[in-house]
C-alpha cells in the first residue's frame, strides 16, 4: 500500500487575534449593545478567537456609516476611480491568499486543497471582474446612466464564507452602493481579515462595514429602515422570513437559497468522467454548497456500473484534518449542521433506503460525517426532497429523458442540475427543459465571475456574477 | 319603421379562451353593465389555466410568439371605434396598439439583448438565456384601462409566461373587450386570463397561490395591501414587481424592467474538448 | 466501466474474429470528456507526497524504471554502461533497488543481456520496425524473434496507427495477435504511440484493441513523436486496464513512456496509479516508465531525503 504521510500547511501565516470587534467607518470597534461569541475550528473544537455580536445600535452605527460613505464619498466617485480601489482589493486578496486560505479552512472546516485552489482563486476574480464595471455601468445594457441604489445590507453563509462577501461586496461597490455585511456566525474570520485588506488598500471609511453576529444582528440589519438594498444567501426558510420582512418597502432584494440538483447520468455518458462530476457534485465541500448534487438521477440500464464505480471512486476520498494538503473532505462546519445532516440522514434509512459509505476513520475531536450515498431512494423519501448540506447523495434511476426531467424538476427547488451524456442535442433538449438557475452539461459545481448564478422557484431570485448580477445593485 | 332593439353584451370572465360566468354567479354593475365578480376559485380556475397553456406558449417559437402579439395588435387596431365607445380616448386606444407592436417585437431580441456568451475561465462553452417564469398574477393599474393594461400584459406575455390578470375594477370593460381581441388573435387558450371585479378578492388568493411563479404589483393603490399581497407572495418566494407610483406616466418608453423582472437566466455550460 | 459484463467474459475472444463485432465493441466503449479527464489528472497531480511517503515512492519508481536508450549513436559499449546502471542505480548505496528494466534496440539486446544475466533486472526490446512500424509484417514479425532469441524478455511493439485511425481495427488486432505469437514466454508491450492518436476516446479504443489481443502491458508512446507520455492519457489507460480486469479477469499492465523526467512527474503518476486502479498496480511487474533521465532525478531525491541536503548531477553516473 502507498499511504499518504501528513502534508500540513503550515498556520504560522495566520496571525489570529484573540478577540475582534466590529469594523464600522473604517475602523475595529467594540460593541456598544451587543455581547460577543467565540468561532471555533470545526476540526477540533478548538476556540479560534472573540468575536464581537453587533447589537441594533451597532447595526445602526454601521448603516448610518455606509449612508454617510454613499451620500458624501462612494456615490459622487467616478467609476473609475471605484474600480482603482477594487483592484487594489482584488491585489491584495492575491497577495495574502495563502493566509486568507488557511484562515477559511482554519475557521469553516474545508480542505485546504479546495480553500487555496477553489476559493481564494474566484475571490480575486470576482474583485478582478466587478471592478472592470464600475466606469462601464452605462455599456452593461440597464440604460446609459443607471443609478446605484445605495445601502446594501448583505447577509452571507459559512459554507464559502470569503467567496461569498465577494460575490456581495464587489458588484455591490462596482455599481456605487455602499454595504453593510453580516458573515455568518460560525465563520467569521475571513471576513474580518478582509475589513483589514480594506483598510490596507485605503478604501474610504463607511463603504464596507462588517458587522458580526448571528440571526438577530441579521434580522436588526435586513430591517434596518435606513437600507436600500438586501441581498441575502442562505436557507430558502431565511430566504422566505426575509422576503416576508421587506415587503411593503422601498427595499430591493435579491435571494439565493437552497438546492436539491438533480445530476442525471446517461447510458451514454462519458462514466469516468461522470463518476469525478457526481464525486465532486456532493463531496465538494462536505456537500455545504446549495447548487450540490445532491439527488444522482441514473439511468436504470447503467445504475448498477456507475454505482460501483461511484464506490470505488468513494474508497479514495480522504476525510479529515483541513489543513493537510491531501485532505479530500474536511470538516462538518458546526455541530448543528452535524446534527441536521444525522436526522436526515436517519430519517433515509428509516425509510428504507439503502445506506453506505467507504471505510474511513474520522477523528475523534471536531464535527465529521463520512461521505455517504443512499440508493433505493424514491421521489417520497425525505432524503430526496430536503436540502441535506452535507456529503449524502441520494440515488434515484430513470428510464427515459423525458422522465428524468420530470424528477429533477419535481421539487420546490431549482438552482442547479447536471447532465452527463455524449449526445450534444439531448443536452440541449434536457437543457431547454430542466427549471435550473445553472445547467452544466458534462461537468458540475463550476463557477466564473463572468457567469450568472442564481435559481428558479423557491432557490432564489436575481443572479450573482457576471453582466446580470450587476442588476441587483442598480436602480433599474 | 321602428328603431332597431340593439343586442346588449354580456361581459364575462376570459380564461382558457373561454367566456365564462363567474363560477359564483354573482356579478356587479359598473360602466352601466353587469360585469362578472369573480371569486377565489374562478381565480384557481384561471391559474389552471394558465399553468396548462405555459408549456405550448413557453415553448413555442420566439418568431411565433412575436407574430401572434402582432397579430394582437392588429386586431386591437381593427376595433378602436369599439373602444372609444367605450370612453377610451382614440389617442389611448393608438398608444395602446402602439405599444403592443413595440412589445411583439422584442420577443426574438430580448435573448440576445439580456443573454449571451460569458468568457469563463477555462475550457467551456458558456452561455446564459432567459426564460419565462411561468404563470404570473398581474394586478392590472386602475386607468388608463387600456393602456394600463396593454403596458401589463404584453411584457408578460411576450417572453413565453402565461397570465392571470385581475382587471381594473372600475373600468373593467376594456379588459373584457381585449380578451375579445385576443380571442381573435391566434393566441393561444390560456396564456391570457382576465379576471373581473374586486382586487381585493382576487388578488389574495393569486398572491398565496403555490403555484403561481410572480406577482406583479403595479395596480395596487392601497400600500396596506400592497404589503400584505407581498407577504404571501413570499411563501412560495414569487418574483414580484411592486405598485406603480400613482402619477406613473404611462406613455413614457417602458424600458425591459417589466419583462427582466419576470423572466429567469438559465446558464449552461459544457466543456470544449475533442 | 465499459459496455460488458461478467457474463460477456467469455464473447470477448470472440471479438477479434470479425472487423465488425470489434468496431461495434470499441465505438461503444463510454466517451472520455477531454476536460474532465484533464482536471481530474491536474487535481491528482496536487497531492503532496512528503517524507516517508516520499521515500517509498522513489524506491518504487526506481524499482518501475525501463532504462531506455533508443539512440542510432547506440553502441555496445553505451548499452553495456546502461545495463551496469540498471543493476546498481546508486553505486555509493547498496540499498537502493535496481530498476525494472533496460530497453534497447533488438541489435543491442546481445551485450544487454551479457552484462544482466543471472540478476532480477528484465531485458526490453523495442521490435516491430520501430518507431514507425512502417514494414511489411513478416520483417516486424522477423524483428521480434530475432530480440527474443537474443534474450530479450520483454518485447516493446508499436500499432500500426495508419491502420487504426483509418478504422481497420481487425488489421490492427491480428498484428498484435502475430506479435504475441512471436513474442513465444516473452512479455508484450504494446506502444498505442498516444500523441498519434489524437483523441482520448482514440486512446481508450487502441487500449481496449491491444488487450483484447492479448497484450500483457499498454504503454504509451515511442518517445519518437512530440508527444509522449502525459497524465491525462495515462489516466484512462489505467480506466481500460482496470475495467479490462473487470470485465476478463486479465490483468495487464501500463507503462508510460517519454517526458517523464522529474521524480516529481514520477510522483503524480504513482499517486495516480494508487487511486485510479490501487495497490494491484504499483508494482514493477504492473507499471513501468520509459525513461532515461529520471533515473538520476530519483537518486538525487533520494540522496537528499536520506542526507537532508540537495545533491547534484556530478555525484551521479551519466550513463
Amino acid at each position: 500500500m502507498f499511504e499518504y504521510a501528513p502534508a500540513p500547511e503550515s498556520r504560522s501565516v495566520v496571525d489570529l487575534k484573540p478577540s475582534y470587534g466590529l469594523f464600522i467607518d473604517g475602523k475595529f470597534v467594540d460593541p456598544t449593545d451587543g455581547g460577543s461569541f467565540k468561532s471555533i475550528n470545526p476540526a477540533s473544537e478548538e476556540v479560534l478567537a472573540e468575536i464581537a455580536e453587533a447589537g441594533a445600535q451597532d447595526v445602526e452605527r454601521a448603516v448610518s456609516a455606509a449612508r454617510k460613505a454613499y451620500d458624501k464619498v462612494w456615490g459622487p466617485m467616478p467609476g473609475r476611480d471605484r474600480a482603482k480601489y477594487l483592484y487594489r482589493i482584488a491585489r491584495l486578496i492575491q497577495e495574502r491568499s495563502r493566509e486568507l486560505a488557511v484562515l477559511e479552512s482554519l475557521d469553516n472546516g474545508k480542505p485546504i486543497r479546495e480553500s487555496r485552489d477553489v476559493d481564494l482563486p474566484l475571490v480575486a476574480a470576482h474583485f478582478f471582474y466587478y471592478a472592470g464595471w464600475a466606469d462601464k455601468l452605462g455599456h452593461a445594457g440597464f440604460g446609459s446612466n443607471p443609478q446605484p441604489i445605495g445601502v446594501a445590507a448583505q447577509v452571507i453563509p459559512w459554507n464559502f464564507p470569503l467567496l461569498m462577501l465577494a460575490w456581495k461586496i464587489a458588484p455591490a461597490l462596482a455599481a456605487g452602493n455602499t454595504v453593510v455585511l453580516k458573515p455568518a456566525e460560525t465563520t467569521p474570520l475571513t471576513a474580518l481579515l478582509f475589513a483589514e485588506i480594506c483598510q490596507q488598500a485605503d478604501l474610504p471609511a463607511g463603504v464596507v462595514n462588517i458587522v458580526t453576529g448571528a440571526g438577530d444582528t441579521g434580522r436588526a440589519l435586513v430591517e434596518h429602515p435606513g437600507v436600500d438594498k438586501v441581498a441575502f444567501t442562505g436557507s430558502t426558510e431565511v430566504g422566505r422570513a426575509i422576503a416576508r420582512s421587506v415587503a411593503g418597502t422601498r427595499k430591493k432584494l435579491t435571494l439565493e437559497l437552497g438546492g436539491k440538483a438533480a445530476n442525471i447520468v446517461f447510458d451514454d455518458a462519458p462514466i469516468d468522467q461522470a463518476v469525478e462530476g457526481i464525486v465532486n457534485g456532493i463531496f465538494f465541500n462536505q456537500g455545504h454548497v446549495c447548487c450540490a448534487g445532491s439527488r444522482l438521477l441514473v439511468q436504470e440500464n447503467v445504475a448498477d456500473r456507475v454505482l460501483e464505480s461511484l464506490k470505488r471512486r468513494m474508497a479514495h476520498l480522504r476525510v479529515g484534518d483541513p489543513l493537510d494538503k491531501n485532505t479530500d473532505v474536511g470538516a462538518i462546519n458546526s455541530a448543528a449542521q452535524l446534527e441536521r445532516i444525522r436526522e436526515l440522514s436517519d430519517a433515509g434509512s428509516a425509510e428504507g433506503a439503502e445506506r453506505w459509505s467507504p471505510p474511513c476513520e474520522l477523528p475523534d475531536r471536531g464535527f465529521w460525517f463520512a461521505p455517504t450515498i443512499f440508493t433505493g431512494v424514491t421521489q417520497a423519501h425525505r432524503i430526496a426532497r430536503e436540502e441535506i448540506f452535507g456529503p449524502v447523495l441520494s440515488v434515484l434511476t430513470f428510464r427515459t429523458p423525458a422522465e428524468a426531467v420530470e424528477k429533477a424538476n419535481n421539487t420546490p427547488y431549482g438552482l442547479s442540475a447536471g447532465i452527463w451524456t455524449d449526445k450534444g442535442s439531448r443536452i440541449l433538449w434536457m437543457a431547454d427543459r430542466l427549471r435550473a438557475g445553472v445547467v452544466w452539461a458534462n461537468t458540475f459545481n463550476k463557477f466564473d465571475p463572468t457567469s450568472p448564478f442564481g435559481g428558479y422557484k423557491e432557490s432564489g431570485y436575481g443572479r450573482e456574477g457576471g453582466r446580470h448580477g450587476l442588476e441587483g445593485y442598480l436602480n433599474v | 319603421m321602428s328603431e332597431r332593439v340593439a343586442v346588449r353584451k354580456t361581459y364575462k370572465l376570459f380564461i382558457g379562451g373561454k367566456f365564462p360566468r363567474s363560477e359564483s354567479g354573482r356579478s356587479y354593475l359598473v360602466q352601466s353593465s353587469n360585469v362578472s365578480l369573480a371569486s377565489r376559485k374562478d381565480a384557481r380556475d384561471a391559474v389552471v389555466a394558465a399553468r396548462a397553456a405555459v408549456k405550448g406558449w413557453a415553448g413555442a417559437t420566439a418568431y411565433n410568439r412575436g407574430q401572434i402579439l402582432y397579430r394582437a395588435a392588429e386586431m386591437l387596431e381593427g376595433r378602436r371605434e369599439q373602444f372609444v365607445a367605450l370612453g377610451i380616448p382614440g389617442d389611448e386606444v393608438d398608444a395602446a396598439v402602439d405599444r403592443w407592436v413595440w412589445y411583439a417585437g422584442w420577443a426574438d431580441k430580448l435573448a440576445q439583448v439580456y443573454g449571451g456568451a460569458n468568457p469563463v475561465a477555462g475550457p467551456y462553452f458558456n452561455i446564459s438565456a432567459p426564460e419565462p417564469t411561468g404563470v404570473v398574477a398581474v394586478v392590472a393599474p386602475e386607468r388608463p384601462a387600456l393602456l394600463g393594461l396593454v403596458s401589463v400584459i404584453a411584457p408578460a406575455i411576450v417572453t413565453g409566461n402565461t397570465v392571470v390578470v385581475a382587471a381594473s375594477p372600475s373600468e373593467p370593460l376594456a379588459a373584457v373587450t381585449l380578451a375579445e381581441v385576443l380571442a381573435t388573435s391566434d393566441l393561444p387558450g390560456g396564456v391570457v386570463n382576465i379576471l373581473t371585479g374586486a382586487i381585493t378578492e382576487t388578488a389574495p388568493a393569486l398572491a398565496a397561490h403555490m403555484d403561481v411563479n410572480a406577482i406583479d404589483l403595479t395596480g395596487v393603490t392601497d400600500a396596506t395591501l400592497a404589503g400584505e399581497l407581498e407577504v404571501k407572495a413570499a411563501e412560495n418566494l414569487k418574483r414580484v414587481l411592486r405598485p406603480a407610483p400613482a402619477d406613473h406616466d404611462w406613455t413614457v418608453d417602458p424600458g425591459v424592467t417589466r419583462m427582466t423582472t419576470l423572466l429567469e437566466t438559465k446558464t449552461v455550460w459544457h466543456p470544449k474538448g475533442v | 466501466m465499459t459496455a460488458t459484463t461478467t457474463s460477456a467474459r467469455s464473447d470477448l475472444s470472440e471479438l477479434g474474429r470479425s472487423e465488425t463485432a470489434l468496431r461495434t465493441f470499441l465505438h461503444g466503449l463510454p466517451g472520455v470528456d477531454q476536460v474532465g479527464a484533464e482536471q481530474r489528472a491536474a487535481q491528482l497531480g496536487t497531492r503532496s507526497i512528503k517524507t516517508t511517503a516520499k521515500a517509498q515512492a522513489i524506491d518504487l519508481a526506481i524499482r518501475m524504471v525501463d532504462l531506455t536508450t533508443l539512440e542510432g549513436a547506440d553502441t555496445p559499449g553505451k548499452v553495456r554502461a546502461l545495463a551496469a546502471k540498471a543493476l546498481r542505480p546508486d553505486p555509493a548505496d547498496p540499498s537502493c533497488p535496481h530498476v525494472g528494466a533496460v530497453c534497447v534496440y533488438p541489435a543491442m539486446v546481445p551485450y544487454v543481456a551479457e552484462v544482466l544475466r543471472g540478476s532480477a533486472v528484465h531485458l526490453a526490446s523495442v521490435a516491430t520496425a520501430f518507431p514507425s512500424g512502417q514494414a511489411p509484417l513478416e520483417i516486424k514479425l522477423a524483428d521480434t524473434r530475432a530480440a527474443v532469441a537474443a534474450g530479450a524478455d520483454e518485447i516493446d511493439m508499436v500499432i500500426n496507427r495508419g491502420a487504426f485511425l483509418a478504422g481497420r481495427y481487425s488489421e490492427v488486432y491480428d498484428e498484435i495477435v502475430a506479435t504475441k505469437e512471436a513474442c513465444g514466454d516473452a512479455h508484450l508491450k504494446v506502444i498505442l504511440e498516444t500523441g498519434e492518436l489524437a483523441t482520448y476516446d482514440n486512446v481508450r479504443r487502441a487500449s481496449w484493441l491491444a488487450m483484447l489481443a492479448g497484450g500483457d502491458f499498454i504503454k504509451t508512446s515511442t518517445g519518437k513523436v512530440p508527444v509522449a507520455a502525459t497524465l491525462p492519457v495515462t489516466l484512462v489507460m489505467l480506466e481500460a486496464v482496470r475495467d479490462f480486469r473487470a470485465a476478463t479477469g486479465r490483468q495487464v499492465g501500463v507503462k508510460p513512456a517519454g517526458g517523464i523526467k522529474t521524480t516529481k512527474d514520477a510522483i503524480k503518476y504513482l499517486v495516480m496509479v494508487n487511486e485510479t486502479v490501487g495497490a494491484d498496480w504499483l508494482d514493477p511487474d504492473w507499471f513501468r516508465f520509459g525513461a532515461s533521465s529520471l533515473l538520476n532525478d530519483l537518486l538525487m531525491q533520494r540522496t537528499k531525503l536520506t542526507t537532508g541536503v540537495y545533491s547534484g548531477p556530478d555525484y551521479f553516473t551519466l550513463d
